[in-house]
C-alpha cells in the first residue's frame, strides 16, 4: 500500500512538473519563430538573455521586481482559491500605496513605528477597497468581476483628484511631477547593499513571510480548508456547515490587504513618495503570475522570478536591436501556453487515472471468477 | 505531496539565499567589456536616446526629439541608439535603460520625458564623464542639461489667436491628461483669451485623469470632447493631447466656421491630417528638436551644456506656426502680445 501511494505521488509530481515545462518549451518555440520572422537570430537572443540575466546587477533587479510581483500574485491567488476573480488588485494596491504615502509623509514618529503604521495603513486601505466588492457580492449578489473593475476606475479618479498641488500633493521643481510629501529618511525600509550590483530591497523578507503565511493558512488551518472547500463547491461547503457569505467577505478582505502590500516595496525601498509616475498595472501582472504559479506559494515565486527575468533581459534585447515588443509576445505566449498545458496535462492525468482504476476493477472482477472456477 | 512541497520550499529558499550571497559575481557592465560590439560605425558621435512611452513615430513629442537627434547625426556623423519606455516602467527600468547606454559608450545620452528626472540624477552620478540631457524636467546632477520649455507662453499666443478668431465669444481647450505639464498649456491659453477678450468664455476639459494616461492616445475621446464643446457653442478649440488631438481636429473639421489649434508639431503639415488642414488655424509648436540638437552640438563641440536651459518664447523654443496663412490677418496683434511677454510686461501663469 505504501508503495502504491509513493508511485502515485511520483506520477502526480511528474505531471505537475510536466505542465510548466511543456509551457516553457512551447513558449521558447513560439518566441524563436517570432524572432525568426523578424529576420533576427534567436540563438544569439537567448544566449544574450542568459548571460545578461545572470549578471549580479540583473539578479538584484530581478529579486526586487519579483518582490512586488510575488505579493501581487499572492493577492490574486487568495481570490482564485476561493473561486473569486479579484481583478481589483490593481486599484487596491494603487489607492493603498497613495494613502500610505500621504500618511507616511505626515508622520513624525520614530522610523520603525512609521514603517509599521505605513504598512498597516496600506493593508487596511486595500482591505476596505476590496471589502466594498465583497460586501456587494454578499448582500446584493453583484459579480466581483464587475464591481472590482469599476472600483479600479474609481480608485484612479480618487487618486487623480487628491494628487494635486494644494490638496494632498505638492509640485516638484521642474513643474512636471506632482507627488505626495516624501517620507522621512528614517522611515525608509532597510536594504542590503551588494556593492556594484545595487541594493536588494529588504521588503523581500516580508514577501517571503507573506508566502509562508499563505501556505500555512490555506494548507494547515481550518479557515484555509473552509476557503478551499467553498472554492471547489459552494453548496457542498454550505452543507457541511461553512458560512459561504462570511468566507467570501473575509477572503476579499484578506486579498485586498495583501494587495495593499504590493506598492510597499516601491514606496518604502525605492520612490519614498507617491507621484504621478508610480508604476501602474501590477495587479494585472499579478493575475498572470498567479495563473503561472497555479496559486501555489512556490509556483507564484517562480512565476514572479521568471517575470522579473523576462523584463530585465528583454529590456536588454531592445538594446541589442531586437524589437521591444518581443517582451509582450513572450509573456503572452507563456501565459497562454501555461493555461493550455495545464489543461492538456490535467486531461491526460484524468485519462491515466481512469485507465488505472478501470484496470484495477477489471483485475478485481477477474480474480474471484478464477477462484470460483478453481473451487 | 506535502513532503514534496516542503522539500522544494527548502530547496528554493536555499537557492534564493545562495543567489543573494553570490550576487557579488560580475555585473553586466563587466560582462560587456567591449562597448563597440553593439555600437555603430565607431566614428563620430554616439547618441543615446531614451524615449518616453510611444517612442519614435508618435507624430508628436518623441518624434520631435528624434528630429533633433537625426539632424545632429547627419551633421556630425556617428550613430543613434534608441530605447523606449513602457507603461509598466519602474525607476529600475529607467535606470537600466540609461545605464545600458552609458555602459556601451554612448555620449551624450538624452532622456526624453519628465519621468526620467530621478533616474537621470542617479545614473549621471555614476557616470560623471558622460553628458546627459533631460527634456521637460530639471535634474540636479552636474553633468545634466535640463531642457525645459515655456509651454504657457506659446499657449498664451494660441489664446490670443483664438480670442481674435472666435465669432461666438466662446472657445475651448482639450487637455489629454490633467498633469501639471498640460495644466501649463491650459493656464497660458485661458490667460491669453481673457487678456484679449474679457467677455469670451473658455471651456476647459481633460480627457482622462491621474494615472490613466489613455487621454494622450485616444482619438475617439478627443473627437467626443470636441463635438461636445462645438455643440455647446465653442468655435475655436485648442487641443494638447498627443494623438487624441487628431480626433478633435476631425470633429472641428465637420463644423463650418470652426477652427482647431494644433500642438507640439506644425500639424498643418502632418500628412495624416492633410484632409483636415483647412480647419487648422495654427499650431503651438514646442521645439524639442532644437533643444536636443543644441545639446548634442554642445557635446560635439566639447563644451557640454549643463544646468537648466529654458527654451522660452524669446529664444524661439515655443511659438505659433503660420502654415496655411490663416493667422496672417492678426499678425500685428500676435506680435504685440509676443513682445509684451518677451519684455516682461505680461507674466504668463503656469497653473
Amino acid at each position: 500500500m505504501k508503495k502504491l501511494t509513493q508511485r502515485i505521488d511520483k506520477e502526480r509530481l511528474l505531471l505537475g512538473i510536466a505542465a510548466p515545462l511543456l509551457a516553457i518549451v512551447a513558449a521558447i518555440v513560439v518566441t524563436t519563430l517570432v524572432i525568426l520572422a523578424t529576420g533576427k537570430n534567436p540563438g544569439a537572443a537567448f544566449s544574450d538573455m542568459l548571460t545578461y540575466g545572470t549578471a549580479s546587477d540583473s539578479q538584484v533587479y530581478i529579486l526586487n521586481k519579483a518582490t512586488t510581483y510575488y505579493l501581487a500574485g499572492v493577492a490574486v491567488a487568495i481570490g482564485f482559491r476561493m473561486n473569486l476573480f479579484n481583478i481589483g488588485v490593481d486599484g487596491q494596491y494603487r489607492i493603498a500605496a497613495f494613502f500610505a504615502a500621504v500618511l507616511g509623509g505626515a508622520l513624525t514618529t520614530p522610523g520603525w513605528l512609521s514603517i509599521i503604521l505605513i504598512i498597516l495603513c496600506a493593508m487596511a486601505t486595500g482591505a476596505v477597497w476590496a471589502g466594498i466588492a465583497g460586501v456587494l457580492k454578499v448582500t446584493r449578489g453583484v459579480s466581483e468581476v464587475i464591481s472590482t473593475i469599476m472600483l479600479n476606475a474609481i480608485a484612479t479618479a480618487i487618486i487623480a483628484y487628491l494628487l494635486q498641488p494644494g490638496k494632498l500633493a505638492e509640485l516638484q521643481s521642474g513643474g512636471t511631477v506632482v507627488s505626495t510629501k516624501p517620507l522621512a529618511k528614517d522611515a525608509y525600509f532597510f536594504q542590503i547593499d551588494t556593492g556594484a550590483a545595487g541594493e536588494l530591497w529588504g521588503f523581500i523578507f516580508i514577501a517571503v513571510a507573506v508566502g509562508v503565511a499563505y501556505w500555512f493558512v490555506l494548507g494547515r488551518t481550518r479557515f484555509g480548508f473552509d476557503l478551499r472547500t467553498v472554492g471547489q463547491s459552494e453548496s457542498a461547503a454550505a452543507a457541511s456547515g461553512v458560512s459561504v457569505k462570511k468566507m467570501i467577505a473575509t477572503s476579499m478582505l484578506i486579498s485586498g490587504a495583501i494587495a495593499g502590500l504590493i506598492g510597499m516595496p516601491t514606496l518604502l525601498n525605492d520612490s519614498h513618495q507617491f507621484s504621478n509616475d508610480f508604476p501602474t498595472g501590477i495587479g494585472f501582472t499579478g493575475i498572470a503570475i498567479a495563473l503561472l504559479g497555479r496559486n501555489n506559494p512556490i509556483g507564484i515565486a517562480l512565476g514572479a522570478l521568471l517575470w522579473g527575468f523576462l523584463e530585465r533581459t528583454t529590456n536588454h534585447l531592445e538594446f541589442q536591436g531586437y524589437d521591444k515588443e518581443i517582451l509582450g509576445v513572450i509573456q503572452g505566449v507563456i501565459v497562454l501556453c501555461v493555461v493550455i498545458a495545464y489543461e492538456v496535462v490535467r486531461r491526460y492525468g484524468l485519462k491515466r487515472q481512469q485507465q488505472r482504476v478501470g484496470a484495477e476493477l477489471a483485475a478485481q472482477a477477474a480474480a474471484p471468477t478464477q477462484k470460483q472456477e478453481v473451487a | 505531496m506535502r513532503r514534496v512541497a516542503k522539500l522544494s520550499a527548502a530547496c528554493i529558499a536555499t537557492a534564493a539565499l545562495a543567489l543573494t550571497a553570490t550576487a557579488c559575481g560580475s555585473t553586466s557592465s563587466d560582462n560587456s567589456s567591449s562597448p563597440s560590439s553593439s555600437g555603430g560605425s565607431g566614428k563620430g558621435i554616439k547618441i543615446g536616446l531614451a524615449y518616453d512611452v510611444g517612442g519614435r513615430g508618435d507624430r508628436s513629442f518623441n518624434d520631435s526629439a528624434a528630429r533633433g537627434a537625426d539632424k545632429a547625426e547627419k551633421e556630425f556623423g556617428g550613430s543613434i541608439k534608441e530605447l523606449t519606455a513602457k507603461t509598466s516602467d519602474t525607476e529600475a527600468d529607467r535606470e537600466q535603460r540609461l545605464t545600458d547606454l552609458a555602459d556601451a559608450g554612448y555620449n551624450p545620452i538624452v532622456a526624453v520625458g519628465f519621468s526620467y528626472a530621478t533616474s537621470v540624477d542617479k545614473v549621471a552620478a555614476k557616470y560623471p564623464k558622460v553628458s546627459f540631457g533631460l527634456i521637460d524636467s530639471v535634474a540636479t546632477a552636474k553633468n545634466v542639461d535640463s531642457i525645459t520649455f515655456t509651454e504657457e507662453q506659446g499657449s498664451y499666443l494660441a489664446g490670443v489667436a483664438a480670442a481674435l478668431k472666435t465669432k461666438k465669444n466662446h472657445v475651448g481647450f482639450i487637455g489629454g491628461v490633467d498633469t501639471p505639464l498640460i495644466k501649463k498649456f491650459a493656464a497660458g491659453y485661458v490667460q491669453g483669451v481673457k487678456d484679449t477678450n474679457a467677455k469670451a468664455k473658455v471651456d476647459v476639459q481633460y480627457l482622462t485623469h491621474g494615472s490613466d494616461l489613455s487621454g494622450f492616445s485616444s482619438p475617439d475621446k478627443g473627437k467626443e470632447a470636441a463635438s461636445g464643446m462645438l455643440d455647446n457653442g465653442a468655435d475655436v478649440i485648442y487641443t494638447a493631447a498627443g494623438s487624441s488631438g487628431n480626433g478633435a481636429i476631425e470633429a472641428v473639421h465637420g463644423v463650418k466656421g470652426a477652427w482647431a489649434i494644433g500642438v507640439d508639431s506644425d500639424q498643418y503639415n502632418i500628412p495624416g491630417l492633410a484632409a483636415y488642414k483647412t480647419s487648422i488655424l495654427t499650431s503651438m509648436v514646442k521645439n524639442v528638436d532644437v533643444g536636443v540638437y543644441d545639446f548634442i552640438k554642445s557635446v560635439h563641440d566639447g563644451k557640454p551644456l549643463t544646468g537648466n536651459q529654458i527654451y522660452s518664447l524669446a529664444k524661439g523654443g515655443v511659438g505659433l506656426a503660420t502654415s496655411g496663412g490663416y493667422i496672417d490677418d492678426i499678425k500685428s496683434q500676435l506680435d504685440a502680445a509676443k513682445k509684451k511677454i518677451v519684455d516682461g510686461t505680461v507674466k504668463v501663469k503656469t497653473s
